[in-house]
């Protein structure tokens, strides 16, 4: 498997883009699979006439979702999210070709010695940004270290 | 369904006189809360693996800890759930037998709203912090906490107070498995009116 290794990451890499065309069926299989059974994520009548946003539209969990596939792509399966914090700017809808781009804004130890990177994902459609989010996620320092080991005050997120 | 409500409601009469009268003070009632265990509910079934499949393959996320179990034996001592779906498993059935009232995700946001009679809210930040990884079979239940209240405060939207509330998730055995915080800002307009 290929796993990201701490010593690897440096302040300002950028991670590999992710640009994916966004479908209606992506925004209601997003929202059932977040069991979000509200009408603007499935209903298009609804989402417009009485929420009156131009279509249904990508919901909040399913933003986290993507963003987490998003670092753990680049970081491969020992990277452990650690935490997450959102700005939502606006909305996807189908027919968008939604870009997530992210960079490395910090690398850090804690006392612990588990190695963080955090990451500012932006997610953008024809450059507007529509979300961003704060990732951290917990790296392995060599090959032998496995972040999902940590249990209690050696987790520290 | 189990449902188990602890702590304090906020008095929204008491409070409505104490609000009128104070300016940056935050009044006895909710300062009371601050801290305080409220609104422990326990999600309507168990964590299972269809959802967390269904999950990854909606953002077609190909980490083969949610897929191949040598891996996920290997690095997380069995199968997890993604982290990210922390909250799913507390949205209830669109429809369940005989259920005639369903509880509000955020009740503490809702009573803050109404104890200081800001007809207008929105959520300005929400972070997910993750503990233990959530596993197949877990019981998981939440409890709301209230952190913090402002002053008041004047911004674009209008007057109101800024609060923070966690929901922190447990597992069956009382273990720490995420919190989701959310900062959320109620107000009123500066022309009065209620939308």
């Amino acid at each position: 498997m290929d796993v990201l290794l701490a010593g690897e990451v440096q302040v300002g890499d950028e991670l590999p883009p992710l640009v994916y065309d966004v479908t209606a069926t992506t925004i209601v299989l997003g929202a059932l699979a977040a069991r979000d059974w509200r009408p603007m994520h499935h209903d298009h009548d609804f989402a417009v006439n009485r929420n009156g946003t131009k279509d249904i539209f990508l919901n909040t969990p399913n933003q986290a979702a993507w963003f987490e596939r998003f670092v753990t792509d680049w970081t491969g399966p020992k990277g452990r999210l650690g935490r997450m914090t959102f700005r939502m700017k606006g909305s996807v809808f189908p027919g968008d070709t939604m870009t997530i781009a992210g960079t490395v804004t910090a690398v850090d130890t804690d006392d612990t010695g588990c190695t963080w990177a955090t990451v500012l994902v932006r997610l953008t459609v024809a450059g507007d940004l529509k979300t961003d989010c704060t990732a951290r996620v917990a790296l392995p320092t060599d090959p032998t270290d496995n972040p999902w080991t940590r249990r209690a005050d050696q987790w520290r997120p | 369904m189990t449902t188990a409500r602890t702590g304090a409601q906020i008095d929204s009469q008491k409070g409505r006189s104490v609000h009128q009268n104070e300016e940056g003070a935050l009044p006895e009632d909710v300062a009371a809360l601050i801290g305080v265990v409220q609104y422990e509910e326990a999600g309507e079934f168990p964590v299972e693996r269809g959802y967390i499949w269904t999950s990854a393959s909606s953002v077609e996320n190909g980490n083969p800890l949610f897929w191949d179990d040598d891996v996920a034996a290997e690095l997380t001592d069995g199968p997890i759930a993604m982290p990210t779906m922390l909250s799913l498993w507390f949205r209830p059935h669109h429809w369940a037998p005989g259920r005639t009232k369903q509880a509000l995700p955020l009740q503490i946001h809702f009573d803050l709203k109404a104890r200081f009679d800001l007809p207008e809210a929105v959520m300005s930040d929400n972070t997910m912090i993750f503990h233990d990884p959530v596993r197949p079979g877990d019981r998981l239940r939440t409890r709301q906490i209230l952190r913090s209240v402002s002053a008041p405060k004047t911004t674009k939207l209008g007057t109101g107070r800024f609060w923070v509330i966690d929901v922190e998730v447990l597992n069956q055995d009382d273990v720490l498995v995420g919190v989701e915080s959310y900062t959320g800002f109620g107000y009123r307009r500066a022309s009065g009116g209620e939308g």
